[in-house]
């Protein structure tokens, strides 16, 4: 015989299922030091975590929500979208994959371009989502990014590039390839323009845009702690069959090699451009550069 | 015919591979001594190091000073291993540019073959820049001032084989095949199967007649049957006749940046709802 026994039915299942809906997604944990960080407080720290600094990945449209004053931006070349053109298919069809990375992200494609101002200065902005299948560069990200280019060129403006990718979007074989060099050709013209062009690398950055355009800026800026490079990790330890070094390929590895001209706090970033640009102001005219000695 | 030359599949994309990487397949330095005569050698980026994986030097092709630059894979063991498998390291890319402007200064074309599995991968290459290396010849390249024409003669891997090929005319021997990935790769990490490497060779679409179609290449120039390994002199008479050719096209051209800038412009297709 009981001494105690229960008096009412056991807890309605349903008010289990919402309570836990209620407490769902409302906290992260930080991959750096491990702690429990409350969302909000990580939203409102601009996705930093409190304890110990470490940089959380960041969407296309709150990076674009932090640079610009408060007026916003004007997206630029929203309705270009991907043809498909290999009609590639892996374990998965391409358009599929590209079908479920729009409804996932809201975006047609990788990269938002935009234009605003910076401080009262007018700029173009390109930001890069890493969410929309890794952040790869297919023929819709190289000619956004390249018509950005242009318009910065032909309207004089500073040009921003905050780059977060895995590189070349392999589903299109080489037409992503042949974005390296469609992107580095407007990128010289923008330079004999004497249009400042400021590139921002964050986590990560490897492969075909950084060997294009991530590393091509007047001024290379990066996040602390982006994994950046041209191999990824794992490419490079099955090559030379070894574990890496600790910190290697991050951001401070690619200052100490030369590389990057400074390292930048997410919440400095705003402030940080305001000054450089007050020292990288676009050239008036366009007046042809004298070409350096020896190259005719 | 033997054995050894028999296709070992019946992809018609993993026969173009295995042609592209066969071993007695003419290497740079081969088309260099059919093609040209007078080649000597420059060496080095005036930084760091020669890197024998990229060669440069100048030579005289059917009557023309020209630069000539490319990956030289090896090929027995030794001079692979010398050679790092043709894959150049970021001073292999610095000195093609640094000869590319010498080149410039002295109004002479610059012909470049591409044959690489891509960029070397490794600790020293990253330290050093690998990906500023690349992306660097590739502005850079952009505005040259002199014809500039590529041919990928065996694997144009990647941003290690576009690093040289930023060109006013990109050719691709009927063989070759040109990527941004290898098959391998491709299959490793779409497929999560290195076995699948057949399937992605297909899939890609990394063969010259492919290319050709995507509008991403100039010109397919037809190899000697079963392939330019079988006849090296036929491959590099009928190269140089299509480097001719298309040299003497570049002679009447008033603008050569801006043709080069008009010929990139158009890479890549995509849909415009906006418009």
């Amino acid at each position: 015989m009981t001494w105690f026994r229960r008096e009412k039915t056991e807890l309605n299942p349903a008010d289990k299922a919402e309570s836990r809906l209620r407490t769902e997604g409302l906290w992260s944990k930080c991959d750096q030091c491990r702690n429990i960080i409350w969302k909000k407080d990580l939203e409102e720290n601009q996705h930093v975590c409190p304890r110990c600094g470490s940089h959380f990945r960041l969407g296309a449209r709150p990076r674009l929500a932090l640079l610009f004053d408060e007026s916003g931006y004007q997206e630029l070349d929203a309705g270009l979208f991907s043809t498909d053109p290999l009609s590639f298919t892996d374990t998965k069809a391409y358009r599929h994959r590209l079908a479920s990375a729009r409804s996932a992200t809201g975006l047609q494609d990788a990269v938002i371009t935009a234009e605003g101002r910076l401080d009262g200065q007018p700029v173009i902005v390109c930001a890069m989502e890493y969410g929309f299948i890794g952040g790869s560069m297919g023929a819709v990200v190289g000619e956004k990014i390249t018509r950005a280019v242009e318009y910065a060129e032909n309207r004089r403006q500073p040009l921003i590039v905050i780059s977060a990718s895995g590189g070349a979007r392999m589903m299109e074989g080489a037409v992503s390839l042949m974005q390296m060099g469609k992107i580095a050709a407007a990128l010289a013209r923008l330079d004999e323009a004497g249009v400042p062009f400021i590139s921002i690398l964050t986590d990560p950055t490897t492969g075909g845009v950084t060997a294009s355009y991530a590393m091509l800026g007047d001024l290379n800026l990066a996040e602390p702690g982006a994994l950046i490079g041209f191999a990824g990790p794992r490419v490079i330890e099955q090559t030379i069959r070894q574990k890496l070094p600790e910190g290697f390929q991050r951001s401070e590895f690619l200052r100490e090699h030369g590389m990057l001209d400074a390292i930048v706090e997410r919440k400095q970033m705003r402030a940080t451009l305001i000054r450089l640009l007050a020292f990288c102001r676009p050239r008036a005219e366009a007046a042809p550069r004298p070409r350096a000695a020896g190259r005719s | 015919m033997n054995m050894a030359d028999l296709p070992s599949s019946s992809n018609p994309a993993w026969q173009r591979v295995e042609l592209a990487r066969h071993p007695q397949r003419p290497s740079f330095l081969d088309f260099v001594r059919e093609l040209c005569s007078d080649f000597f050698e420059l060496h080095g980026d005036r930084r760091f190091a020669d890197d024998e994986a990229l060669v440069g030097g100048i030579a005289a092709f059917r009557g023309r000073q020209v630069l000539v630059l490319g990956q030289q894979r090896g090929h027995d063991i030794k001079e692979r291993i010398r050679r790092n498998f043709g894959q150049a390291k970021p001073e292999g890319y610095r000195k093609a540019l640094r000869l590319m402007r010498l080149a410039e200064k002295f109004h002479r074309p610059i012909l470049t073959f591409v044959d690489t599995q891509g960029a070397y991968p490794g600790i020293d290459a990253e330290e050093r820049g690998q990906a500023e290396a690349i992306a660097f010849n590739l502005r850079e390249m952009a505005r040259l001032r002199v014809p500039v024409v590529a041919t990928i003669i065996g694997e144009g891997g990647s941003g290690g084989a576009l690093a040289i090929a930023l060109a006013n005319r990109v050719l691709m021997l009927e063989n070759a095949i040109y990527s941004v990935i290898s098959p391998e790769g491709c299959a490793s990490i779409m497929w999560r199967d290195p076995a699948k490497k057949e399937t992605a060779a297909a899939a890609l679409r990394l063969t010259a007649p492919e290319l050709l179609e995507l509008k991403l290449i100039d010109e397919v120039v037809p190899e000697p049957e079963g392939g330019a390994h079988n006849d090296p002199a036929r491959a590099a008479a009928w190269l140089g006749e299509a480097l001719e050719r298309t040299l003497n096209q570049l002679d009447a051209a008033a603008d050569l940046p801006g043709q080069r800038y008009q010929r990139w412009r158009r890479m890549g297709q995509f849909f415009d709802e906006t418009a």
